[in-house]
Order: C-alpha cells, then structure tokens, then sequence
C-alpha cells in the first residue's frame, strides 16, 4: 500500500508542477469538497467552529492538489473515496515500526463503515492542513483538564499555535490518542454521516431507513457504493459532531488486524529512507565536530580529494562533507581528511564536571515547582522520620538501527528531499530556511524509518544532505556512519535527581519531595500518583554543551526509574513487601490498583525462587497508559541476567492487541537495554562510544521472556509506543536489590561489580 | 572486474574488489534489501550468504565472493514468489516493527534452519546472537524460527 502511495506523491509532485502550466479549468471548487475549511479543524477533533473563525479562507483547494489523483473526491483531509469505491485513509504520522498506519486506518474505517480489506493508506505530505496540532496542545498546556466548555477555544488557539510551530510530528505516543480519536475516528464518522444524508437525497428515502456497511449505502435490498454519493455529499454541510461508537459496537478496534507494512518488511521491498533512488545521485557521508559547539578551523583535504571516486571534499563549518560515486569511497576519502577542530571551553567537560554541575544547580540554582499538593514543609516537620537518597541516570543515544540519512536534490530554486522523519512540517520548514526558499518550493518525500524513537524528530541530518547536495550541485544521499550516528545524536540527558520522604510511625510516606535538573516533557512525567498527602516536585535548569532530545517516553525514563527506585527503598525501610507496600498507597487508585495486581498475579509474585534469582515490580503511568511490570533476575552468573517480565497494562483500550503487546515487548526491550547497558559518556567535551562494541544492546542471548496482558477499562485510549519503557529498569533494580541487598542508584547496571558468580 | 552469482543471476561488477558486498549489491545491482547498520560486523544487519553460508556483507569484500553465488533477502523466495518459510512465519508472528534489521534477521534464520533444522533455544540463541533488533522483537523471532521450523 505504500509503495503505491510513495509512487503517488512522485507522481503528484510531476503533476503538480506540470499542472501550474495548465488552465485554470481543472481547478477544484470549493463545492467538491466535503466541508473545505472546516475539516482541517474538523482534522483534531470536535473543536471546528472556532478553528474556522480564527482560520478565515478555504484552503481545501490547495490540499487536494497535493492527495487527490483524477476524478477522486477529498471527502475530508483526512479521507477520500476513488471512483472505484477505494476509499483511502490519510495518515497524518509516520511508519517506523509502531503499526500506526494500521491502527489509524482502522480507527477511519470503523467509523466510516469502510471496507477494510479494500481500504488504501497514504502518508499525509508535509502540508500545514495536516498538522498534529492536538500533540501541540498536549505538549505546551501538558494534557491539564479543560473544562468541556473551554474546549473548542483551547483547540482554535491550539491550532493556531501548533500550526506556527509546524507540527506535524510523530511523538508523545499521540498518533492514536489524539489523532485517531480526535481526528480519524471523528472525520470517518462525518464522512459516514455526510455519504448517508446524501444516500437519502438521491434515492429519496428516509435517512433512517439507511445503513452504512464495507463501503456500501443499503437501504432494504437495494444497495451502491459510497463512491456513488461521493460528490451530492461534497455539497452538504458536515456534522461537525458526529456521533461516535459505543466501544460494544466495534468490529474492527478492538481486533488484532495484520499490519499492513509487514510484507514489505520481509522480502526487502520496504522502502526506508535509506533506500531512496534518484537519477544522477551521488553519494556523502560527514565528519562532525567531536564536541558539539566546535567547528573547523583547519582542513587538509589533499589526500582524500585524490581518491578514486570523489567529487568533493567541503568544509561545512561544524562539519566536513566528502561527495563520491559511492557511499563506501566516500567513507574511505573521509578517513584521509585532516582535520582542525576549533578549540571551545567545553574540550574539558566530562563526567565529573557535568555531574557537579547539576549538583551545584540543585543546591545553588533557581528551581521551578512542577507539581505541588499539600504542605511538604509541614510534613517533613511533623514526619517521624526522613528518607533521603540521590539517583543519577546517564546520557543515552537511540541507536536507530537505519543510521541517519537524508536523500536532498537542490536546483532551480527547488529541494526535493528523501528521507524517515518523525517532523516532516518542521523538517521542510528547516530546509526552507537553509536554502532560503520559500516552504512551497520544498518537497518531501517521506519513507520508512528503520527506528525512529525519538530521535528522527530532529531534522539536522537532513538538513545536512540538503547543504551538501547544494554545495555538490547533484542529488546526494547522505549517509551517516554509525560512529557519527552515536556520537552525533541528540541524547536522553543525564540526570540528577534528589528525594526526600517524611513518613509516619509505620514508615508510610506523608511527605515526597524530589529535586532533580532538566524537564522536557510530558510534565508530569515527576508527578506521584501514589497517595500521599504533601508533595513537591521541581527542577533547576541546568544545560550543558552536550545536545538534547526525546528519548523513548522521554522524561519519563528517568523519573519512572527514581519514583519506583524511591518507592522501593522506602517499602525495605518499612520493612513491608514492595508490592503490599505500593497497593497500601493506591487503595483509592482502582486502575493502578488492577495493573499492579494483574502483573502480580501473572508473575506469581513472592514465589520461591532458585538460589541467586528474585523478583522485583514498579508501576509506571505515561501517556495515559498504566504499565505495571515483574521481572525474574537471575544473580547467580554474578551479573544481572533478566529472564522474565510479565506486563499488565491499561490503555484504556488496546486499538489492535497484538499490535500493543508488540510495543510492550519493544518498549521493554528498550528500556532493559538502557537498564543494562546504557551509557554515554563524555570525555574531554566529546562521546566516548562509538559503535554497538561499546554501546551494546539487548540481544537475542540475552533477552528475556515477555508476558503481556492487557487490560480494558473505560478510561480514555491511552498510548502504546512509549508506556512500555519507565517500568523496566526499577523493576530490574529491585530486583537486584533482593537478590544482592545491593541497591542501584546509578544506571546503568553494567557500571556495578556484584563479585564472583555465586 | 568481479564475476559472481547474484540470486541466481551471472554479474560482472566493475568497481574496487575492496569495496564491501553490502555496497555493490545495494549500489550496483540496486538491491536494497540488505541493509547497512554498523560497518562493522556488530549487528547484523547486513547479512547475505555466500555459497551457503551467513556472512555480514559490510566487512566482506567483493574479492571474496569472485566466483561464488550471493544471495540476498530479495534472493530468499521461490522464483515464483512463493515465500520462504521462514518468511511466512515472519509474518505469522508478526515480527517486524521498524522492520530494518529485518532482512539480515531472516538470511540468518534461514542460514540456521539449514544448517540445523530442529534447532533448540539455546541454538537460537547462538545462532541469532549476532542480529540486533532494537525494536527489541526476539520473543517473536524466536517463535517464528521454531513455526518455520515446524513448517519447513
């Protein structure tokens, strides 16, 4: 399905260009579409009327260009149905892995009445109408309770915002949140009702004697396809608040569908960014300044320009760019590049002098209180008791297995660029400004992402194939090394965090307060959902020259690790069991309460054990998905060994359970790597790893078993991708506390000597 | 000049003979199914087989394979496109999330099932050692080796 779409949006871009020439007599009225303006609100969720009155003008025209093919009608941005009864979702989200183009096609046709078997997937280009903005709202008011009736205000001024910070991002584990509830389900929904209405006009018969089912309009015996009242229903006026399924009333949600891009993905067919073919290309590939921040200040290029095969060698500032006919020459040519790095001040930042300044920030800095209940003052004074302890986490890259790369064609004031991106509006808006063209002249050309968590959201490869290949003057895929991958990412910061517990005669925390450096998001990723009455979360902003970005459920690896480190210490403190201690403090949270049990129970939790191995648990919350784990570790080799993990989680409601279960195991995987292993540490201002020899992963030796079950309640659909991660490394460093007595305040584990096997 | 086999197809590739298999199978011939991940022989991801046998292409130069038959993911097929087993069970299983270390993941698999078509746990384990999946799919690659095992 997407080789088709990839091909279409080729095809488009040749047509668009070719129709700029054309007469003005094929331009699409404003009456061949269903709802023009409005459905780009329509696109986020109920919020239309104000997203129209604060988004005057139709710019429907100029989206269908970019989506529409021949005859077929733009029903929605999000939704159009071909003459020959296709009907094609429009994802707004990229593939890399996560099954999204599934879920959310799913998501359409359940409320469209769809035929799913017959139903088509596209990639939404990098236009505006298409973007994320409901990721927008969740990030900067951090997903607060809105009063219903604030709704449709909070949206319009969201959209305006989202739209001037071009989101159209894959991230925050949103895509079936936001944009399948908010959008997908709503558009397939109006779309339904709109085929219907216009159903009852053509055959001039009651609406209510209509129904909708795969694709076809019946009423009695009679029936035709949706195609068929495709353009009365362009002329009708949506409901803007169509009404929506009972879950009960699913058939399709709730299923575990085939992903649709799996095929692909076994006989070499997928397409990632990596594989883009573009007549007349060349190959790059780039060294980077070691130290973020320095730049060239010398370049001896003589050698390497000499080399079979190169085109060029460029000094790029910040970094040296070798063109050749072949990626593998123009690594070799790269290898004889001399270069001079421009001396900073950060050249002697490391471990020691990074750590000591966040310390410094948290007893010295300016700190900022992100949540707050109670009085934590007065319960530390009125405490019989107070627990303290420090955790520090360390930098972390993502080590997608695709290195980064971007395909870029720069000529005649035009970009064509190829390449897997999580932030395709902002990647062609980064471009853009690069080349100081005008966003219009910049076509992307979106693909697979061979991994993305987190890190394809930040568009600077791309931007480099884009200077280079206008540097070079012919198409260019640029490609990263994976030593540049590793040491030219944007990390999962590192991380100092204090707490501090005041608690009663029983050792019951009354009082939490946690001080740590650095937030991005979500913002309450350090929020406690345990009970207790006094709490005080808050940060000092403390940065340092080393490159920041979201890592896999970002600030929630780092305090889903501290919270249920924290949690686990003060149940030994209490002298009480880590699971009966933690189900004391969610007596009054019954969605929690059944996770943490479901994963007890699943795991047989306080079961006698083989000599060396034990249990540990923790429970996490992000993204409105509840996770609770219990993983077996084995100590008896003298290094932790995990053998199982059982998972219950709460999403609300799993869209395709074994597309959830997927993303446990995956987010799992992840996080035990980091667990484990990962670590990236900065010497004399640059990383020190390099490669998968010193920034090894989880692999098929050493991966655990995985039970996930999953947990349906009436709560709101919660995310996938990302909730499966937090949970991980407390519940392995509890684990390790009760197989060893030795408590692990410092990732990852690999950095702790537990003595000879036992 | 090197002569060898591709899936089945005589070549003659004219380019350096110290230039990697992974290189010019995806930039001579156009086969990009076999995937580039660390230079290094550390993932997997690269993996073809020469005569046989599993080899990560990214460290193998094309010397190497003068003469010989190279396969690779797009090669794994019957020629009437009918699925390897090993294929088919990967998608049973539903084992590809980003999918990218995918290809080296199955030449290694198939590569197994050959050399030990009944293969334990513990032979998975070695066998498959070498392949990274960061998505972090091994449960499922597990149980598809041992479907495709079964259906072989």
């Amino acid at each position: 399905m997407v080789t088709r779409a990839q091909k279409k949006t080729e095809k488009k871009a040749a047509k668009k260009e070719k129709r700029a020439g054309e007469s003005r007599a094929r331009k699409w009225t404003r009456r061949s579409f269903i709802g023009a303006g409005a459905v780009a609100g329509l696109a986020a969720s109920g919020a239309l009327v104000v997203g129209i009155a604060i988004r005057p003008g139709d710019r429907t025209d100029d989206l269908a260009k970019f989506v529409t093919d021949g005859d077929e009608q733009l029903v929605t941005t999000w939704v159009k149905i071909a003459p020959d009864n296709t009907v094609t979702a429009i994802i707004p989200h990229g593939e890399m892995g996560q099954g999204i183009h599934t879920a959310l096609s799913a998501m359409l046709a359940e409320e469209m009445e769809a035929d799913w078997d017959a139903m088509e997937i596209m990639e939404a280009p990098a236009e505006k109408a298409f973007a994320n903005f409901e990721l927008g709202r969740e990030f900067l008011i951090g997903g607060a309770n809105i009063p219903n009736a604030l709704f449709d205000t909070v949206n319009g001024l969201m959209l305006t915002a989202a739209k001037s910070m071009d989101l159209q991002i894959t991230g925050g584990s949103t895509s079936v949140r936001f944009t399948g509830v908010g959008a997908m389900m709503t558009a397939g929904a109006a779309a339904r009702e709109l085929l219907l209405e216009a159903a009852s006009k053509q055959w001039d018969v009651p609406l209510s004697e209509l129904r909708a089912e795969k694709s076809y309009i019946y009423h009695g015996d009679k029936k035709a396809p949706f195609a068929e009242f495709a353009v009365t229903a362009a002329g009708l006026k949506p409901n803007l608040r169509p009404k929506l399924k009972k879950r009960s009333e699913y058939k399709l949600l709730g299923q575990s569908l085939p992903r649709v891009d799996i095929p692909s993905k076994v006989n070499g067919t997928a397409k990632f960014g990596i594989d883009a073919q573009v007549e007349g290309m060349k190959y790059g590939t780039v060294m980077a300044a070691p130290v973020h921040g320095q730049s060239v200040a010398k370049l001896n290029a003589s050698d390497a320009k000499s080399m079979p095969g190169v085109i060029g060698v460029y000094n790029m500032g910040d970094y040296v760019a070798v063109v050749a006919d072949g990626y593998w020459q123009a690594k070799q040519a790269l290898d004889y590049v001399e270069v001079e790095w421009t001396k900073a001040e950060t050249d002697n930042a490391n471990e020691d002098t990074i750590f000591a300044q966040y310390a410094n920030a948290i007893e010295t800095g300016k700190k900022k209180v992100l949540h707050k209940a109670g009085n934590v003052t007065k319960g530390f004074e009125g405490a019989a008791s107070v627990y303290e302890a420090e955790y520090t986490v360390p930098y972390l890259a993502h080590a997608c297995m695709e290195p980064m790369n971007a395909t870029a064609w720069v000529r005649d004031g035009k970009c064509d660029l190829w390449t897997g991106t999580q932030n395709p509006l902002g990647t062609r808006m980064v471009t853009a400004k690069t080349l100081d063209m005008d966003p219009e002249n910049v076509t992307l050309h979106t693909a697979f992402m061979g991994g993305g968590f987190g890190r394809r959201s930040t568009p600077d490869y791309t931007n480099q194939a884009v200077q280079v290949a206008a540097k070079a003057g012919v198409p260019v895929k640029l490609i990263w090394s994976r030593e540049e991958t590793t040491q030219q990412d944007h990390y999962r910061p590192s991380v100092l965090g204090r707490f501090k517990a005041g608690l009663d005669a029983e050792g019951m925390p009354t009082s939490w307060e946690s001080t740590f450096v650095h937030k991005m998001d979500p913002p309450e990723a350090s929020a406690v959902f345990y009970d207790i009455p006094n709490v005080k979360a808050q940060y000092a902003e403390s940065p340092t020259h080393v490159r920041l970005g979201p890592w896999r459920s970002v600030d929630h690896t780092q305090h889903g690790y501290f919270t249920e480190s924290f949690i686990d210490e003060l149940a030994v403190n209490a002298k009480m069991d880590g699971y009966e201690f933690r189900r004391k403090l969610l007596k009054n949270k019954p969605r929690h309460l059944k996770v943490l049990e479901t994963a007890a129970k699943m795991a047989d939790w306080g079961k006698t054990l083989p000599a060396g191995q034990a249990q540990g648990i923790s429970i996490t919350e992000s993204f409105m998905t509840i996770v609770a784990e219990v993983v077996t570790v084995d100590m008896s080799q003298g290094e932790p060994r995990v053998l199982h993990v059982a998972c219950a989680a709460d999403a609300g409601m799993a869209v395709n359970p074994d597309g959830f279960k997927a993303q446990m195991e995956s987010g799992i995987i992840y996080g035990l790597t980091a667990a484990l292993y990962g670590e990236i540490t900065i010497a004399d201002g640059a990383v020190e790893q390099s490669n998968f020899h010193d920034y090894p992963m989880v692999r098929m030796d050493t991966a655990p078993e995985i039970d996930v079950e999953i947990i349906s309640s009436d709560a709101r659909i919660g995310g996938a991708g990302e909730p499966g991660t937090p949970p991980i490394a407390p519940a392995v460093a509890n684990a390790v506390f009760k197989a060893t007595g030795k408590r692990i305040r410092q990732l990852p584990l690999s950095r702790h000597d537990f003595g000879a096997a036992s | 000049m090197v002569q060898l086999t591709v899936n089945g197809k005589a070549q003659n590739i004219d380019i350096d003979p110290d230039t990697p298999v992974l290189w010019a199978v995806r930039e001579q011939l156009g086969l990009n199914g076999t995937k580039f991940g660390c230079g290094a022989s550390l993932c997997g991801a690269c993996t073809v087989h020469i005569d046989g046998e599993p080899v990560r292409s990214c460290v193998t130069p094309l010397s190497e394979a003068e003469g010989k038959e190279v396969t690779t993911i797009e090669g794994i097929a019957a020629p009437d496109g009918t699925l390897h087993a090993v294929q088919e069970a990967w998608i049973k299983h539903q084992v590809p999330q980003c999918g990218y270390c995918q290809s080296g993941q199955i030449m290694s698999a198939v590569a197994l099932l050959k050399e030990n078509p009944d293969p334990s746990d513990e032979d998975i384990d070695t066998a498959m050692a070498g392949n990274v999946c960061r998505c972090g799919m091994y449960t499922r690659i597990k149980a598809a080796i041992k479907t495709a095992a079964q259906d072989a």
